[in-house]
């Protein structure tokens, strides 16, 4: 059917915003955090910015021209841009440029076109691209973090990320006090993770003028945090040797670039407000897992590629009941009925 | 009366548009010239088309009846002036598909001549309620709020589902749209008058007037029409500003809270919807004996000199209304019938007005924005602005798959086609579009599917027809075989019986005979016998050749 060709009538009247500008949007609003990383772990986050981005550009292109599809065209919505952006956001900031390079086209080739392209992919391509380097690279993404005291050179040049550290002492049977005292700068700052806490502040800032925007929507970041910490509060009330505090896990890693940014991806999120809630719950509850328990010093990449998965079932079973229908669910009972036929 | 500020239940969804209003509703409501010439289409309402009441040659009277209704789905048509009946032909009308269909031509005479069918009543309020709704209907009354369903019948399906609640439609939602507006600035006192009669014609007295907030001007006149008279049951209720709060559905559930069921009818719920424009008509046909015979059409649209309210005499073209207007802006232009959410394009202004046009909107193509489709990004914008509460996104999805079944499950049906999902979607997606087209699809497939169950039972039908009479035959000789059978010592004696059976064995006996030799070949001459062989001979060697 031709309905594309039709002019929409609509339309004739009306201004309205465009994909394009979401991601632009999207774009501009990263910047206080992108300034912070900076600041902090220094100018290779910006080399890892660049190589993603011409990287993720290149890749889309050709993979258009090989699926012969409008090159210029379907580049201008910027989509790319904003996994590229997001993805190198996630690596360590001295992390070598091949790496950048292999999650990019993993994230864009794979995650991405491989699905169909913009709006049919499941996963997140840019959590694709992230957890397929950590599972193959676990060594450079736990260490090639710039220290953020090396300016001031202390020790040494490179670090872990504190949430790193942290699993691994507690894995070695250190409670959290005795670490903190061992270095007592490096791991905790005024309310989170030593730095972190102002680059995650940096993206909480952007994701208000998101919010504010109206390109996202509070569901899912509130959800998640919420949840977060509401179970490190439990947990560390709990027992606060072994379970870090809940503002720490907040503003520590990615949660707050990935509440925000990366989980209210409408690509690979549910359709429906209700499911939202339920998708951000669940992202929580999985990082929080993940972190205190898995193998991985930061599980939100997994978390959010987990509810990826749930999100199909998530938007059935949270269709909203439709106007004039009665208040049970009848389309569940009338599509069970479909399948056992 | 009562102006206090009413509960209200707001729908879900919907979005602010702006108004553009204020463009059109400055002047009064403008009389339109006769034209030369008016085109009056048989089915102008939803249901059956008008039975033609006059031939070519007629001379009518203004509001005289020149098609009746066939049916009672249907409405009957009057003249809008007097005149001569030109012609009944195949004319384009109004309608999206653009198809032509039959329509009275009729050539005003400029003398204005009433037909002396025309009666006033002096006290409408004291007619009784069926007469009444009779009236109504021989007035060709339809909803003029755009769907032109036949008032009468509207009001017989009220009567027999014991309604209570009147609810007059006076939410102008559509973006440029203010033909109501203006009427109720002008002629606030009878469009009550036209809603007391409605009251009576359905024998209840509760009646709500919803009107979007921030119709100011409109709200006040009504307060004033309704202080005058002595009615206490009639409310006027203020309902937020907010597309489609105009909606049927919508407007019915921001009054009393009260969903009309999928599939339903007002009625289900005890209410019945009329828009403003009719209660004017009714007053019209009720009090002046004056049948529908002409609207108001708001005209309007950034291609157009200046927008205004006209009353139109249904047949006029639209090209007419629109030199009235100031003429176009720019040579290539748009137009749409309706509002810019709703409105359908045609490509015509040759085109009659008729009496579910509710307005002209005159676009430009400068003001038409390029509008490129990006895939479905799944953001959601469409779902919270549905005041179906169904997923656009996902019936999008399906449309595009063609998987039918699955869009019904979603609820395709229960979409109003409001356009609010299209207005929000960031990737520009004619959303309305892909659902027009898959409700026609599956309509146009059950009737399909209709046609061959017809046909199928036809088919069976046949088949059982011919099964019964090779029966009905075999039980005929089944009995006859019985009956010879059952006598076979009583031949002897009677005489008649054995010579048939007699006649009966020879028959046989021949018939055996002829099984044996070809009929055509049995009373040959010993000539033709040999030719025969040689043709034989002769065939045998071409084959062996
Ligand atoms: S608004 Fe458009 S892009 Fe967004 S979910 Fe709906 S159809 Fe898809
Ligand atoms: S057009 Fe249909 S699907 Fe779209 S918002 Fe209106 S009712 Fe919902």
């Amino acid at each position: 059917m031709n309905v594309e060709k039709t002019t929409n009538l609509n339309n004739r009247f009306k201004p309205h915003k465009s994909v394009t500008a979401m991601m632009l949007v999207v774009l501009v609003t990263l910047v206080p955090g992108v300034a912070s990383y900076l600041y902090f772990f220094g100018l290779g986050m910006i080399l890892n910015i660049i190589v993603a981005c011409i990287t993720a550009l290149a890749a889309e292109a050709l993979i258009l021209w090989w699926r012969k599809k409008p090159v210029v065209f379907y580049l201008k919505d910027c989509s790319a841009l904003v996994t590229a952006v997001l993805l190198a956001l996630c690596l360590p900031s001295l992390a070598p440029w091949w790496l950048t390079v292999i999650a990019t086209l993993f994230a864009i080739v794979i995650a991405k076109h491989l699905y169909g392209g913009l709006g049919h992919n499941i996963f997140n391509p840019a959590m694709i691209g992230y957890v397929v380097i950590i599972i193959s690279f676990p060594q450079i993404m736990s260490t090639q973090w710039l220290n953020p005291d090396a300016t001031k050179a202390i020790d040494s040049y490179t670090a872990a990320t504190p949430l790193d550290n942290i699993k691994t002492e507690l894995d070695r049977g250190q409670t959290i006090s005795e670490v903190t005292e061992a270095s007592p700068t490096l791991l905790f700052g005024e309310f989170g993770a030593y730095s972190w806490e102002w680059v995650n502040l940096a993206f909480l800032l952007g994701g208000i003028a998101l919010l504010y925007l109206r390109i996202i929507r509070w569901h899912i970041p509130l959800m998640m945090l919420g949840t977060i910490f509401l179970i490190a509060a439990v947990f560390h009330y709990y027992d606060s040797d072994n379970y870090l505090p809940p503002l720490f896990h907040l503003f520590s890693g990615g949660t707050i670039l990935a509440a925000f940014y990366i989980a209210t991806d409408p690509v690979t999120s549910p359709n429906t407000r209700l499911g939202h809630i339920y998708f951000g719950i669940g992202i929580g509850i999985y990082t929080y897992v993940i972190r205190t328990w898995g193998g991985y010093p930061d599980g939100i990449a997994f978390a959010v590629l987990l509810m990826n998965m749930k999100t199909p079932i998530l938007d059935y079973v949270t269709q909203p009941r439709a106007f004039g229908h009665p208040k049970k669910r009848h389309t569940h009972i009338t599509h069970k009925k479909d399948s056992q036929d | 009366m009562s102006t206090t500020r009413a509960r209200i239940w707001p729908f879900f969804g919907g979005i602010r548009l702006p108004g553009h209003k204020s463009e059109s509703l400055g002047k009064t409501i403008q009389a339109h010239s006769l034209p030369q010439q008016l085109i009056l289409p048989l089915n102008q309402h939803i249901g059956l088309s008008a039975t033609p009441a006059v031939k070519p040659g007629d001379k009518v009277f203004k509001g005289q009846l020149i098609a009746s209704a066939s049916s009672s789905v249907s409405a009957p048509i009057h003249a809008p002036t007097s005149g001569t009946i030109k012609a009944i032909t195949q004319h384009p009308t109004l309608h999206p598909s653009g198809l032509n269909a039959p329509c009275i031509v009729l050539e005003p005479d400029t003398q204005e001549q009433w037909a002396d069918t025309i009666k006033p009543n002096a006290h409408p309020l004291q007619i009784e309620p069926e007469t009444l709704r009779k009236l109504i209907g021989s007035a060709g009354i339809v909803g003029l709020g755009g769907a032109a369903f036949p008032t009468r019948l509207k009001l017989e399906t009220g009567i027999e589902n014991n309604i209570d609640t009147l609810i007059i439609n006076a939410a102008e939602c559509e973006p440029y749209i203010t033909c109501d507006n203006a009427l109720i600035l002008e002629r606030a006192a009878h469009i009550i008058e036209g809603i007391q009669i409605l009251l009576r014609a359905l024998n209840i007295s509760r009646c709500l007037i919803g009107i979007e907030d921030e119709m100011k001007p409109a709200i006040h006149t009504l307060k004033q029409a309704l202080t005058l008279t002595d009615e206490t049951d009639i409310r006027l209720v203020e309902t937020p500003t907010r597309y489609p709060a105009g909606g049927e559905k919508q407007l019915v559930k921001t009054l009393t809270g009260k969903e009309i069921p999928a599939n339903g009818l007002p009625s289900d719920i005890g209410v019945l919807c009329h828009n403003v424009g009719t209660c004017y008509a009714v007053y019209q046909a009720i009090r002046h004996g004056i049948p529908l015979i002409s609207r108001i059409v708001t005209v309007a649209g950034p291609g157009l000199g200046k927008a205004c309210n006209l009353e139109v005499l249904f047949g006029t073209p639209i090209k007419d209304l629109i030199q009235l207007c100031g003429g176009y802006v720019n040579d290539k232009t748009d137009l749409l019938i309706g509002g810019p959410m709703m409105g359908y394009p045609v490509n015509s202004d040759e085109l009659p007005i008729i009496k579910s046009c509710n307005c002209i909107l005159v676009g430009s193509r400068s003001t038409k924005t390029e509008q490129t489709v990006m895939p479905c990004i799944r953001c959601g914008e469409c779902v919270d602005v549905c005041p179906a509460k169904i997923l656009p996104q996902i019936l999008y999805w399906h449309a595009q798959a063609k998987e039918f079944d699955r869009i019904q499950d979603y609820h395709l049906f229960d979409c109003i086609e409001c356009g609010c999902c299209d207005y929000v979607c960031p990737s520009h997606i004619p959303l309305v579009q892909y659902f027009r087209f898959a409700k026609n699809e599956i309509w146009s497939m059950e009737k399909e599917k209709l046609k061959s169950d017809q046909a199928r039972e036809r088919h069976e039908f046949r088949n059982q027809r011919i099964e019964k009479q090779k029966q009905a035959i075999e039980e005929r000789r089944r009995k006859k075989k019985a009956a010879l059978e059952n006598k076979p010592k009583n031949l002897a004696d009677d005489p008649k019986k054995s010579a048939i059976l007699a006649a009966i064995e020879r028959v046989q006996r021949k018939k055996s005979v002829a099984d044996v030799e070809p009929k055509n070949t049995s009373n040959l001459s010993n000539a033709q016998k040999r030719q025969i062989k040689e043709t034989d001979e002769r065939r045998k060697n071409n084959k062996s050749e």
